[in-house]
């Protein structure tokens, strides 16, 4: 059954800082995960699946590379006439100096696109939340249960995120809203993806904004979850936050334990730009054990609990263990490479070692020669 | 500026290729899977645009619906145009009467009317199922540089095989003497690879007085060429060097496969200055379990293995369980080898299920009488039972029971 009546909105650049390493160069919704995958790709094909048409991307900074990969949208099937893709620039709103500081303030910069797309409802979402959810449950749920904001949570220790919410609940009802870190006990934190009405929305924002308010979080949802009908939505299935380098590191690595069955559910495919590489090709001597990997890679050594890119290439005697190698790095004859993340287009020289530790993964930059 | 269209390519994609038994029975030759994640007419298609032909009409007849799905508006080859692109071009009914393509020269006349709407000084005419990477644009070149009628692309191949192509003899200027169709003492190597320039407005009325001429086979190795060659034509050979494969049986097909296995082989499908679109599966990368054996293999993406596989070619979302063997085998989508069973020397067409310690296929070697040995196929969602067996060169296209 097709959503025809909701916005989707989703932040490309929400917790950027928190991975500083990925996002020097790209925008957190570009961040290449699981061997083929930007992050956005997660939140577009769960929009999609549910049968959203219309996305506004917010984009903040370095977004070049989420533009090139998003192109028209068509590999999501949103490049169209009625409704589609709109990559929505940074907007200098009057006062504010151009970009924005806040998720409120990034808001306020697109309520003309929010109001002139004529939805009933918009669902926000962020790039930073792994998961294969089917949004229009999510929708249909919060037309039901009559709620002004819905918004999808998980039971167990909250993300390290300086804004989280996590909740009290009655029910399904939403009865107090803590805002920030809650340590290591299990809460009901946020997913960070809502739902309400296309005219709630804009009069939240509008009335905030008017206050000098700065945080959407604290100030929108915290002042008022006792005037409004606030309701969770709890998720059961797989939903991963990433909120540093480690846990980006941990969360990839999880997928090799088998949940990338849970990721990768048969009746609601990952879209995402294709490359047109010719299938992996495994040479006479490779050994690979325990890994995931993408169209175009060539392995002529050994491979064990990692993640390969696309055209990810270990040559003969390299040994690759416990890593994540990304889009077209190179791994020279007899290097070694544990416990490490490679950027794009890395190249390891031949006989070179590198070793981190699982709980302190290396990571090397874009381009980089070792 | 007006568009305008130097060069234009037809595409003949028509043909069944019986040759190939039930790998065909519902699709047509031009659309059978090669390769890891190809359909044989990925290799024209890209051709076609990576030497800047933009302009390409297929002509299709034989089980044209998957085709035709497969190349829909051409958006994998940048083939979606508002000028140009990709055209299908189907047998219609017309006035006078309701006609099939009768041979590949009548194919192309009955789309005259198609390629005047371009009006192209010159025309190529291809094949879609041959497995080969190559510039047409270096041909038209050498086209024009010779100021010819018709140009073909040539290929020595092995003196041994020569009698199973069209050949020519060619002279010092690269002109062609004489023509030898299949010939059974052959006196030259030099193979036509079925890739013709024509300049079109010779070719336009070389078709027409064929279709006039009720004595005609309407075919163009046999009649069109044969007719220009006498007339005096300037008709000229021009060199390929590289690989080229017409998969036309089941043991070409085969080989064709494991040739990308190959290192000596010279059909690199990782060069990205030349590649090969295709309409990509939407699956997530494979998986290579830790149970999971794979060497010198090419695996497609969304495959889930925790088997061995040794010299095969898996397609995108094949899974192999634990304890099953894949050997020398081209596997294709969405095929599931459970548990125990073996796979060898065999072709499995899409989503068939091999179950528990069934038993496909047949090394050479364990065979008396080679004569007696062939790769053997599974047909597309057939079911292979528990624990049963299937010999070399057979040919399965209905469900195998269980044997206990």
């Amino acid at each position: 059954m097709a959503t025809p009546n909701v916005l989707g909105i989703i932040y490309s650049n929400a917790y950027d800082s928190l991975v500083s390493e990925l996002t020097s160069v790209r925008t957190m919704g570009s961040v290449p995960f699981a061997g083929r995958y930007r992050l956005i790709d997660f939140v577009l094909s769960n929009m999609v699946n549910g049968g959203i048409a219309k996305v506004g991307i917010s984009t903040k900074a370095n977004y070049q590379s989420l533009m090139d990969h998003l192109g028209s949208g068509k590999p999501w099937d949103l490049s169209r006439k009625r409704d589609g893709m709109t990559i929505l620039p940074p907007f200098n709103l009057t006062g504010s100096g151009g970009v924005y500081k806040s998720r409120l303030e990034a808001l306020s910069g697109m309520l003309q696109y929010i109001a002139e797309s004529g939805k009933d409802y918009v669902l926000l979402a962020d790039c930073n939340v792994v998961c294969n959810l089917d949004y229009e449950k999510i929708v249909d749920e919060h037309i039901k249960s009559g709620a002004d904001i819905t918004i999808a949570y998980k039971r167990g220790v909250a993300p390290k995120l300086d804004d989280i919410m996590s909740f009290e609940l009655d029910g399904d009802k939403i009865t107090k809203v803590i805002v920030g870190e809650t340590g290591d006990t299990a809460v009901n934190y946020s997913l960070n993806i809502m739902v309400l009405s296309r005219v709630l929305l804009e009069r939240l924002v509008h009335g905030a904004m008017g206050q000098g308010d700065e945080s959407f979080e604290r100030d929108v949802i915290g002042k008022n979850v006792n005037a409004l009908n606030i309701r969770g939505y709890k998720v059961e299935g797989y939903a991963r936050t990433i909120d540093s380098l480690q846990s980006y590191y941990d969360i990839s690595m999880g997928l090799l334990t088998g949940e990338f069955k849970d990721l990768f559910a048969k009746d609601l495919p990952v879209y995402t730009k294709v490359r047109d590489d010719m299938p992996a090709i495994y040479g006479v001597c490779a050994g690979a054990k325990n890994s995931l990997v993408a169209d175009g890679c060539i392995i002529k050594g050994t491979v064990e609990n990692s993640i390969l890119f696309r055209g990810a290439y270990v040559a003969e005697g390299a040994v690759v263990k416990n890593s994540i190698i990304m889009q077209d790095s190179y791994i020279s004859q007899n290097a070694k490479v544990n416990c490490a993340i490679l950027d794009k287009q890395v190249v390891i020289k031949p006989g070179r070692e590198l070793s981190g530790a699982d709980s302190y993964p290396i990571y090397i930059g874009k381009n980089i020669t070792v | 500026m007006v568009k305008k269209t130097e060069c234009l390519a037809m595409l003949l994609a028509g043909g069944q290729g019986s040759r190939l038994g039930i790998l065909t029975k519902n699709i047509a030759k031009p659309a059978v899977p090669y390769g890891g994640k190809y359909r044989i007419i990925d290799f024209p298609l890209s051709n076609c645009i990576n030497s800047g032909i933009e302009t390409v009409g297929v002509l299709t007849q034989y089980q044209p619906l998957e085709l035709n799905d497969y190349i829909g508006n051409g958006s994998p080859w940048d083939l979606d145009r508002s000028y140009g692109g990709v055209h299908i071009l189907s047998p219609y009914q017309q006035i006078k009467g309701t006609e099939w393509y009768k041979g590949t020269a009548n194919a192309i006349y009955q789309n005259i009317h198609f390629i005047d709407r371009y009006n192209p000084e010159y025309v190529a005419v291809l094949s879609g199922d041959h497995i080969y990477k190559m510039d047409y644009n270096k041909m038209l070149e050498y086209h024009k540089a010779k100021d010819a009628a018709c140009t073909i692309a040539m290929l020595e191949v092995p003196w041994e095989e020569a009698s199973r192509f069209g050949l020519m003899f060619v002279n010092d200027d690269g002109s062609i003497s004489e023509f030898e169709e299949k010939p059974k003492n052959p006196k030259s190597n030099k193979a036509s690879m079925g890739v013709y320039i024509f300049t079109w407005s010779k070719l336009r009325q070389y078709l027409i007085d064929d279709e006039n001429n009720p004595e005609s086979g309407n075919d163009f190795g046999h009649d069109v060429i044969p007719a220009m060659h006498e007339n005096g034509e300037r008709m000229f050979a021009y060199k390929f060097e590289g690989y080229w494969k017409d998969v036309g049986t089941i043991d070409s097909l085969w080989e064709a496969n494991l040739d990308l296995l190959n290192p000596k082989v010279d059909l690199d499908l990782s060069d990205n200055s030349w590649k090969i679109y295709s309409r990509n599966p939407i699956a997530p990368p494979h998986f290579i379990s830790d149970k999971a054996k794979v060497e010198n293999s090419m695996i497609g993406e969304g495959c889930v293995i925790d088997g061995d596989v040794d010299y095969s070619i898996l397609f995108s979302n094949v899974t192999v369980e634990e304890g099953a063997k894949v050997r020398y085998s081209i596997i294709m989508p969405g095929t599931t080898i459970k548990s125990g069973a073996t796979v060898e020397y065999a072709i499995v067409a899409e989503n068939a299920v091999i179950e528990e310690g069934a038993h496909i296929g047949e090394s050479p070697e364990e065979i008396d009488n080679l004569d007696n040995w062939g790769v053997t196929v599974i047909g597309e969602k057939v079911t292979i039972g528990k624990n049963a067996t299937v010999k070399a060169k057979e040919m399965i296209d209905t469900d195998v029971k269980e044997e206990k």
